[in-house]
């Protein structure tokens, strides 16, 4: 079997068996963060697994059993993991949520995390539907998508996309559970990022929200897929650097030293310019086309740490005795209250 | 004590009150006074009763000295500094009998203000200004100074007090110290050329040779410095603003890295108080030692989040600086709303650790405490301070620190300890006080665990099954219950002969003891005790069973100190009588005093006190 620097199988980067529905579209991208990790050679205690309530939240269970996992309250995953973000900057976070989890009860929390730019993969597993709760309309759901009884949803969707390049996400990406390879590169890439990336994937409810009429399920996503971008994720490493540029591709160099190769991108559509890709999102969309690919990428703005000046170190680990004034110095400062 | 009719000339004995308009800079000349009378080593206490608006609504101020140290609210003002028309009403008529009101007679008063049995003294305020200062907003603030001078030349404030307090208030900025000591010049020089000596003054004394004058929200954000806090997410939130304002400075001070000039600590100001103790939690999580400071609405949002930390196991320290509920209630006012909030927030069987600080120097050494009672409980820990304690000046001895002092940390397995052990299982192999070992994030694959909020057996994992969830709720009750011995014990004071309790908590302590001489001075005798911490310790209830009666006095409506001490304790409930006050100031020995003698004198439940 294969195995990647640090000596580990994909097998190790496996979890739990899951217990979601035969044909989940949230299994697969299971699959792909398996496969992502496991190519990334990140060490598993060195990653951190959060998560939220709901069908999607259950899934950190499932990948990478040798990581620390949280799976907290609905909604609250963005806090949480900020938080968490705060006190260790030195683990990598995998923040899984859904779109219920994501766009109506924890919105704002994401809004904000995508501000504060932590450092993080933050990946909606995006069905349009309450799962658990047995098939309510998500704040994702399409105008005119129609419920497994047959009922039209009325209210228009909160695309996260959309969303965060309003927001000022850094990084930006749309897949669909059902494309490994394009999902693979973009979670890479996202966890090679200097912030908070977005990775919004289209993952089909098999069992509330896979019918004729709905606009996520399997089928439509599949005749209605845009490929805006294709990427390469290539890891730092010095001999790759020669590829770069080649061909016209756009290339963009990440925070960590690796490298983002876009291939096949359309005329005119730049991936670092953040109001080209609002129009060209905003065109095709408008047209029922779902745009797929890593979107947007800025590697330019500061994460949480950087912005606020904390060391690299992580804030845990910082001995007390570089925490604590000391018994002089508070005697001393206390002349400032008399 | 409750001052006595004046006889004589009383030194250092008096309550003086200012009725000022907010956004004007009246709290900088009042603060000038309470300050250079803490100074003069006199016991001295300034109340700030404000309003929740930026400018324009009436303000007052109230100074209390007092020889004896009793530094409680008074209610009987033997000065009124009536600064503002729009309440000069209710301000005129609260001034004692034979008490004074100072007031702007720039303009005359409107004669139905008048009252035969109050001396009234007018000083041209307005009118001195206008031809001393040339700028409007100058001639605004520099009447505040000119009523102090005024003040400093009645009250006889040691003038050189005064001078060396703006020079070191305006050390960086000349012009405005010449300006403040023009002003000061004014009022002293008018008072003193056209008042009569007062019949109580002030006169230097050393009672505060090793006291600060501070408040407890700048003491609770000094303590979670010392106590190694790290991250910090908060809410903006009146009354608790100010923690994370001081602890922000403190930290620019204090925690910036000499050699690399980087940050040891993470502040984040958060979305809502939802996200501030989410971030709490998920450090805590992650081994930093974070807290949060808030309000009463705060920890009702927080409310969710809490029940996660308490059953997933994880510490999280909150700072509830409570205020006047329920609702947006009175945001600016003082109220002990909170016991029941607090001791059992969250959904489902919760109950938490809570501690209950006096007054200043108790906040510094709570909100460090705080932190190894949530490491090593592995649990959320509230320190339930108030806004009279949080944001008022008050006297208390200098702050000091152990340097031996090292955090408890609880049991946290390092890498090594779990190379030792064969599987790490989550809530297993609990020690004498039923806590488990936790892992942190990042050490060791070996510790990898997943943390939920949903039902989970001992070994940390997914269960629905009756006895499994019982077996790790059951032993988080045993849990609560072993605190009772690590929070602060009760102060206990007895006096002999003493007929009942009077038990209280917080912010209460000055007006309970006071009004406790009071009543020894008029024969009635009465056990003191301070609740200072939540599970109750054993000697609450000794206590209380100790005696045939006691009374709980609390600032709130429902008694819920009462309420918690029947919960929680064995006492039967007729033993306890209530003293409530919760209209939203600070507690006066006053109304302890009324209602105790009006029980006693009765034994019925008394009608409902204002103030």
């Amino acid at each position: 079997m294969h195995r990647n620097e640090l000596g580990l199988t994909v097998r190790d980067y496996e979890g739990a068996m899951s217990t979601l529905c035969a044909g989940c579209g949230h299994d697969s991208i299971t699959a792909a963060i398996v496969r992502a990790c496991f190519e990334l050679s990140l060490a598993p205690h060195m990653i951190a697994k959060m998560s939220g309530i709901g069908c999607s939240s259950k899934t950190p269970t499932y990948f990478v059993s040798g990581a620390h996992g949280f799976n907290s309250a609905h909604g609250r995953m963005a806090a949480i993991a900020t938080g968490a973000n705060a006190a260790n900057r030195e683990l990598t976070y995998i923040g899984i949520s859904g779109d219920g989890d994501s766009l109506s009860i924890g919105i704002g929390h994401m809004c904000h995390a995508i501000r504060r730019n932590v450092k993080m993969l933050y990946v909606i597993e995006n069905n349009g539907v309450y799962g658990l709760t047995k098939g309510q309309f998500s704040a994702s759901a399409d105008i005119g998508s129609k419920s497994k009884r047959g009922e039209p949803n009325h209210l228009g969707p909160i695309d996260p996309i959309m969303l965060g390049l309003s927001l000022g996400a850094t990084f930006v990406a749309r897949s669909f559970s059902g494309d490994k390879e394009q999902l693979v590169p973009i979670l890479k890439a996202a966890l090679a990022h200097r912030g908070f990336a977005l990775v919004d994937v289209i993952s089909p409810c098999v069992t509330f929200n896979d019918h004729n009429g709905s606009t996520k399920s399997y089928l439509y996503t599949r005749n209605n897929m845009l490929k805006a971008t294709e990427t390469d994720f290539v890891p730092p490493a010095s001999e790759i650097l020669a590829t770069i540029g080649q061909n016209g591709a756009v290339s963009v160099a990440m925070h960590d030293g690796s490298v983002v190769r876009f291939k096949g991108v359309p005329p005119d559509y730049d991936p670092t310019d953040r109001r080209k890709v609002y129009e060209y999102l905003s065109e095709h969309q408008g047209d029922g086309e779902v745009v797929t690919g890593l979107l947007y990428v800025d590697e330019s703005v500061a994460d949480v740490h950087e912005l606020n000046g904390t060391p690299d170190v992580a804030l845990a680990k910082i001995p007390y005795e570089k925490l604590c004034p000391g018994s002089k110095t508070l005697d001393e400062l206390q002349a400032e209250y008399r | 004590m409750i001052a006595s009719t004046p006889a004589a000339t009383r030194v250092n004995d008096f309550a003086i009150k200012l009725a000022n308009v907010n956004g004007t800079g009246s709290a900088s000349a009042n603060g000038l006074l309470m300050q250079a009378i803490f100074r003069m080593g006199i016991p001295v206490s300034g109340k700030n009763l404000f309003p929740s608006n930026i400018q324009g609504l009436p303000t007052w101020y109230e100074i209390r000295v007092n020889k004896d140290g009793y530094t409680a609210r008074a209610l009987d003002y033997d000065l009124m500094v009536a600064m503002n028309s729009q309440t000069y009403d209710r301000d005129i008529n609260e001034v004692r009998e034979g008490g004074f009101v100072l007031y702007d007679s720039t303009w005359p008063l409107d004669p139905h203000l008048h009252r035969a049995d109050v001396t009234f003294l007018g000083v041209p305020l307005a009118k001195m200004c206008n031809e001393n200062f040339r700028e409007s907003r100058e001639r605004i603030l520099m009447k505040n100074i000119a009523y102090a001078g005024a003040l400093i030349a009645a009250l006889d404030v040691d003038m050189e007090v005064v001078e060396q307090l703006l020079e070191e208030k305006f050390a960086a900025k000349k012009a405005l110290r010449a300006s403040n000591q023009k002003a000061l010049r004014l009022g002293y020089e008018y008072a003193k050329e056209n008042f009569d000596p007062l019949p109580f003054r002030l006169e230097k004394m050393d009672e505060n040779g090793d006291k600060i004058l501070i408040d407890g929200n700048t003491a609770t954000a000094l303590g979670c410095v010392y106590a190694g806090a790290t991250v910090a997410a908060w809410y903006p939130i009146t009354p608790s603003t100010s923690v994370m304002d001081a602890f922000t400075d403190f930290c620019k001070q204090y925690r910036k890295d000499p050699q690399t000039g980087r940050m040891n600590a993470l502040i984040l100001q958060a979305e809502d108080e939802l996200a501030a103790i989410g971030m709490v939690i998920g450090a805590s999580w992650n081994g930093a030692r974070a807290f949060t400071s808030t309000s009463g609405p705060g920890i009702s949002l927080m409310n969710e989040l809490l029940g996660l930390a308490y059953y997933a196991e994880i510490p999280a320290v909150i700072m509830d600086i409570q205020r006047v509920g329920p609702s947006t209630g009175m945001p600016t006012r003082t109220q002990q709303g909170d016991f029941f909030e607090c001791a059992y927030a969250s959904h489902g069987d919760t109950k938490h650790i809570c501690l209950y600080p006096a007054n200043p120097a108790e906040c510094f050494e709570f909100a460090a405490k705080s932190f190894d009672l949530a490491e090593r409980f592995q649990t959320p820990v509230f320190m339930l301070s108030d806004l009279d304690i949080g944001m008022n000046d008050w006297v208390v001895p200098k702050l000091t620190w152990d340097d031996s002092y090292r955090p408890d940390r609880g049991r946290v397995l390092d890498a090594a300890d779990l190379d030792r052990i064969s599987k790490f299982l989550r809530y297993t192999d609990e020690d004498e006080n039923f806590i488990a070992a936790r892992t942190l994030p990042g050490v060791s694959e070996k510790g990898s665990f997943f943390t939920r909020g949903s039902g989970h057996n001992k070994f940390g994992g997914y269960t629905e099954t009756p006895a499994e969830y019982q077996e790790v709720v059951d032993r988080l009750l045993k849990k609560h219950k072993a605190a009772a011995k690590f929070v602060p014990a009760p102060i206990l004071e007895r006096r002999k002969r003493a007929q009942f309790g009077v038990v209280t908590s917080g912010g209460c302590d000055g007006a309970v003891r006071e009004a406790l001489d009071v009543l020894e001075s008029r024969g009635v005798q009465a056990d003191f005790m301070r609740i200072r911490g939540f599970p109750f310790d054993p000697a609450v209830e000794e206590f209380l069973n100790a005696h045939e009666f006691s009374f709980i006095v609390e600032q709130n409506r429902d008694a819920q100190l009462r309420s918690l001490i029947t919960l929680e304790t064995g006492v039967a409930k007729e033993k306890l009588r209530s003293v409530l006050v919760y209209g939203g100031f600070p507690l006066s020995a006053q109304r302890v005093i009324d209602s105790i003698t009006h029980q006693l004198e009765t034994s019925e439940a008394p009608a409902a006190v204002h103030g």
